[in-house]
């Protein structure tokens, strides 16, 4: 089970004065089970290189290979790869239109052409998943608040049950509880589901908590492609793209220029906060 | 593809064309149109063309993507070229069984087809040279004597010009909503007429809710920025005549008379 993007090349409106390169030789293995964060500045080709991973948009050069098989061949079956590869976009609640929320979720399971049991099943299991109450599931999903709205979309996604779940940008425009709600229950469904989990974001700090591998993208281009730890220590880099590291791998560097000794490959504040407990130890001793 | 569709857009680039003042661009395509109905015979439709096809060449758009433009009404055109193709009555010189065709229908068919390709070519390359901004001032300041007898002018050219400003927003909003229904396996391009009908309410819906919810946006931003309507507006980019605009008058002009000769041959 692996996507594999091979010299990947995607150029906007061929021909005329809006012809645009928004993705040059991208060249990526996504093996199973990986929970990979996919951050780019707003323009860096990073919406337009998840749309490839599921046939939406079809690449001017290079190839896609879904474990192993050529997506782009006529015979292969389009439909199905959606399925296996669910793509929750941005501000997914804009694209809720059902009179209730457990009908909305439905739309997914029906088009796979499930029994009416199995819609049922599936669609409540999701809802359960992402920690819709009971009480809503009757609502009309346009009654309800924008958190709640996104849930619901992302519902509709994993009721078809992906191999590969890829959320763009799922945060965007929640508050910090909404976000690390969301977070946290795509970690748990990550977890629980051994599914690979792509989460597409232009903030380290959102995702250095639960990724497992951080892909940067710069310019339709990939900067980086490394285990958090190690793309942060470029952080001077990084800000020269428009980005910037967590703020914990700042205050660490600012730490070990000042003399005091401190592991500068932390991500999160937990481990930032045990790295200054165990310099300070060290210290007294 | 659904952004395909080019009609009513704007296409930037540095050209004599797009440098011309709004006014003289809706008078000169409102002539345009005009003398197309006046051509009698195939040397005035010939005239019109290639004038047309002059014009293009200066505006520096790509004919290719001017061509695209027609694409969306190309159904349009097919049931006009049918309709005069089979039912006009006259000499026939063609018969079979019901189907007949005549000598002036076929002189007919061919001369709205060229009527309404060169119509529809003429009035997208107003818009593909001129901003939605520029159009809305050339369209007021052309309107404005109406003022006099209490038409809204202002207004109108403002709904006009939001109006073509929504164009290419709604089209990238349905082609997102397309995607992401088909991400929950939407299935638009199979079965019969009615599950495409079926098919089309989760995008319908939800693009409905949108252009709401985006016409709701705008008009709390107008109103954040005080916008009243037209009285005492001033502008930042008044419109002023220059000597290529007047040379543009004088090309228009020989180009109309050139038409109306055509007419005695």
């Amino acid at each position: 089970m692996s996507i594999i993007l091979d010299k990947l090349n995607y150029v906007y409106s061929p021909g005329t004065a809006y012809e645009k390169q928004a993705l040059g030789d991208i060249d990526l293995v996504i093996g199973d089970g990986e929970f990979i964060g996919l951050i780019g500045h707003t323009g860096s080709g990073k919406s337009t290189l998840i749309q490839h991973l599921n046939g939406l948009v079809k690449a001017t050069g290079g190839g896609v290979y879904y474990n192993g098989a050529d997506i782009y061949d006529p015979d292969y079956n389009l439909k199905e790869l959606r399925t296996k590869v669910g793509l929750v976009f941005q501000y997914p609640e804009h694209q809720l239109f059902e009179t209730t929320v457990l009908r909305d979720v439905q739309f997914g399971p029906k088009n796979l052409g499930l029994t009416p049991l199995e819609i049922d099943l599936r669609a409540y299991e999701a809802l359960k998943q992402v920690g819709i109450p009971d009480e809503l599931i009757d609502a009309s999903p346009f009654e309800l608040s924008g958190g709640q709205k996104r849930r619901v979309a992302i519902a509709g996604v994993l009721a078809m049950k992906p191999e590969v779940l890829v959320l763009d940008e799922p945060t965007a425009g929640l508050d910090p509880k909404g976000r690390d709600e969301i977070l946290d229950q795509i970690e748990k469904i990550h977890d629980e589901q051994h599914i690979t989990v792509i989460l597409v974001s232009h903030s380290m700090e959102d995702v250095a908590k639960y990724v497992g591998r951080i892909i940067v993208m710069n310019h339709g281009r990939v900067a980086f492609d490394d285990t958090p730890e190690n793309v942060f220590a470029h952080y001077k880099e990084l800000e020269k793209i428009g980005l910037a590291a967590p703020q914990v791998t700042y205050a660490m560097h600012a730490l070990q220029e000042h003399g005091i000794s401190v592991r500068t490959d932390v991500t999160t504040v937990e481990e930032a906060k045990n790295a200054v407990l165990a310099a300070f130890r060290g210290w007294q001793r | 593809m659904i952004r395909d569709i080019t009609i009513g857009q704007y296409y930037p680039a540095d050209s004599l064309l797009h440098r011309l003042d709004p006014r003289v661009k809706i008078s000169g395509t409102l002539l345009y149109i005009i003398s197309l109905f006046l051509v009698k015979n195939l040397w005035g439709y010939l005239a019109a063309a290639l004038v047309l096809a002059a014009v293009i060449r200066i505006s520096k758009v790509p004919f290719g993507y001017i061509i695209k433009g027609l694409k969306a009404v190309i159904i349009l055109l097919l049931f006009t070229v049918c309709f005069n193709l089979f039912l006009t009555s006259g000499t026939p010189v063609f018969e079979w069984k019901f189907i007949r065709i005549t000598k002036e229908g076929l002189y007919l068919a061919f001369s709205m087809a060229v009527r309404l390709t060169l119509l529809i070519l003429g009035s997208s390359l107003m818009t593909f040279t001129t901003t939605p901004n520029e159009l809305t001032d050339g369209m007021e300041s052309l309107l404005s004597p109406l003022k006099k007898i209490h038409v809204p002018v202002h207004e109108v050219a403002m709904m006009m010009s939001i109006a073509l400003r929504f164009i290419p927003i709604l089209l990238e909003e349905t082609d997102k909503i397309m995607k992401a229904q088909q991400a929950r396996g939407a299935d638009f391009e199979t079965g019969g007429i009615i599950k495409r009908a079926k098919a089309m309410i989760p995008i319908l819906v939800p693009l409905f809710i949108s252009a709401f919810r985006r016409a709701g946006d705008l008009a709390m931003a107008m109103e954040a920025r005080c916008y009243h309507g037209g009285a005492g507006r001033t502008k930042m980019k008044p419109l002023h005549y220059h000597r290529r605009d007047g040379l543009a008058w004088v090309a228009m002009a020989a180009f109309v008379a050139l038409i109306i000769a055509s007419r005695k041959f």
